[in-house]
C-alpha cells in the first residue's frame, strides 16, 4: 500500500514528528510504500540544518534524513510555510537575500500541491499533528 | 466504507476523543496513540463512552508503545481494547478504507 | 488526473490563537486547482473561523475571514457547520458568514454554499471521504 504522512509539528516539541518516522518505519519494514511525506506548519522545522539536540537522544532531523536517504523518500517542506519560519533552500535564500540556506539534507521545499497530489496517488493518508 | 480513527490527544486536556466517539460508526475503529493512550484505561470518566461505543460497534485499540512510555500497564487498559505496535498502526490502516486523524 | 477523490477537510480549531485555521484555508485554495472534490467542515472550535465581524487591529495580526467569502470563486462550495457544534457555544448559523457561490448550472443564480448537519451526517461525511486533512 502506498501512504502519504502529512506532519503539522516540528521536531520535539510534540510526538507528531516521531510517531509518523515509527509508524513510516514499520510501514516500510512490512512492504509498504511512503509516496511522500509532506511537513507543514511548524512541521517545517523538521528539516532545518542546524540542530544540534543532546547526544543521548535522537536527532530527530536526522533521523528523517537517514531513513529517506536508505528508502529514497520524499521529504517535502512546504515552502509558504516555511518562508514563514525561515527554513531555506539555496534558491529560496538567493531569493530572499537571506545569507545561507539551512534545510537538512534529503529535504526539499516545494507547494502545498504536493499535499494534494500526495492525497491524489497515495492509497491512506495519515495526518501526525497537535 | 470503514475508517481507522486515531487520537492523540488525552480526553482529560482536549474533546477530540469525544466528538470523535460521536461520528465513529459500526466497523470502524478507533486507535489511541500519544497521549490519547489515557483514554484506554479502566475506571476512568471515558470509559463508559468507550463501552457504549462498543456497544455500537466500535473497534478500540491502543498503541503499546505508547502506554509503555508513559508508564501505564497492558493490564490496566479496559477489556476490548486491543494493544497493537507500531506494525499493528499500519495493519489498521490497510484494513480500513480511510484514515481520520483526530488532533 | 483521472481520478476524482472526496477530500474532507475538517476544521476543529478557532481562528488566531493557533495558526491552523489560516494554513489550513491556504491548502483549500491551492488544492482547488486540482479539481478533486472538495468539502469543509467546520467542527467543535472550528465555527468560529466563520463568524461574522472578525475585527483583529487590536491584536496586530492579519484578518483573514474575508477569504473564506471567496471560496465559492473557487468552486469550493460544499461547505458543512455541525449544528452540535454551534449550540454548545450558543452561536447560531446568523452568527456565521453566510458563503455562496454562483451556480454555472442555473444560470449563475448565486446560492449558499453552507449546509448546518447533525453528528449522523457528518459521521457520514468522514465515513465517504477519500481524503481527510486535518490541522
Amino acid at each position: 500500500m502506498k501512504f502519504a504522512l502529512q506532519i503539522n509539528e516540528g521536531p520535539f516539541t510534540h510526538q507528531a514528528s516521531d510517531s509518523a518516522y515509527q509508524f513510516a518505519k514499520a510501514a516500510l519494514e512490512n512492504g509498504h510504500e511512503i509516496f511522500r511525506v509532506f511537513f507543514y506548519h511548524d512541521g517545517v522545522n523538521n528539516g532545518t540544518m542546524y540542530g544540534v539536540p543532546p547526544v543521548d537522544d535522537r536527532n530527530v532531523q536526522q533521523q528523517w534524513s537517514e531513513l529517506a536517504d536508505k528508502h529514497d523518500l520524499d521529504l517535502v517542506i512546504c515552502v509558504a510555510a516555511a518562508q514563514r519560519r525561515g527554513i531555506m533552500d539555496e534558491d529560496e535564500a538567493k531569493r530572499h537575500g537571506k545569507g545561507a540556506s539551512n534545510i537538512a539534507p534529503k529535504f526539499r521545499i516545494s507547494g502545498l500541491g504536493q499535499l494534494i497530489e500526495a492525497g491524489i496517488q497515495a492509497d491512506r493518508l495519515l495526518v501526525f499533528g497537535d | 466504507m470503514s475508517t481507522l480513527h486515531t487520537v492523540n490527544k488525552s480526553p482529560f486536556e482536549r474533546n477530540s476523543l469525544t466528538t470523535c466517539l460521536s461520528v465513529a460508526g459500526n466497523g470502524s475503529t478507533i486507535l489511541l496513540i500519544e497521549d490519547g493512550v489515557a483514554g484506554a484505561l479502566q475506571n476512568t470518566t471515558v470509559a463508559q463512552s468507550i463501552s457504549d461505543a462498543m456497544g455500537s460497534g466500535v473497534k478500540f485499540a491502543v498503541l503499546g508503545e505508547d502506554l509503555n512510555a508513559r508508564g501505564l500497564a497492558k493490564d490496566r487498559v479496559m477489556d476490548g481494547i486491543s494493544v497493537v505496535d507500531y506494525a499493528g498502526f499500519v495493519q489498521l490502516a490497510t484494513e480500513h478504507d480511510n484514515v481520520q486523524s483526530w488532533l | 488526473m483521472s481520478e476524482i477523490k472526496k477530500f474532507v477537510y475538517l476544521n476543529r480549531k478557532a481562528p488566531y490563537g493557533t495558526v491552523y485555521a489560516l494554513e489550513s484555508l491556504e491548502v483549500v485554495l491551492i488544492g482547488a486547482a486540482f479539481e478533486q472534490d472538495v468539502r469543509l467542515v467546520f467542527v467543535d472550535d472550528g465555527v468560529y473561523q466563520l463568524t461574522k465581524g472578525q475585527t483583529t487591529d487590536g491584536i496586530g495580526m492579519k484578518n483573514f475571514s474575508k477569504t473564506y467569502s471567496a471560496l465559492g470563486d473557487y468552486d469550493v462550495n460544499k461547505i458543512y457547520i455541525d449544528e452540535q457544534s454551534l449550540k454548545d457555544r450558543g452561536l447560531t448559523i446568523d452568527d456565521l458568514q453566510d458563503l455562496t457561490y454562483e451556480d454555472e448550472d442555473d444560470d449563475w443564480a448565486e446560492k449558499s454554499s453552507i449546509n448546518v448537519v447533525s453528528r449522523e451526517q457528518l459521521a457520514e461525511l468522514i465515513s465517504e471521504a477519500d481524503v481527510l486533512l486535518n490541522f
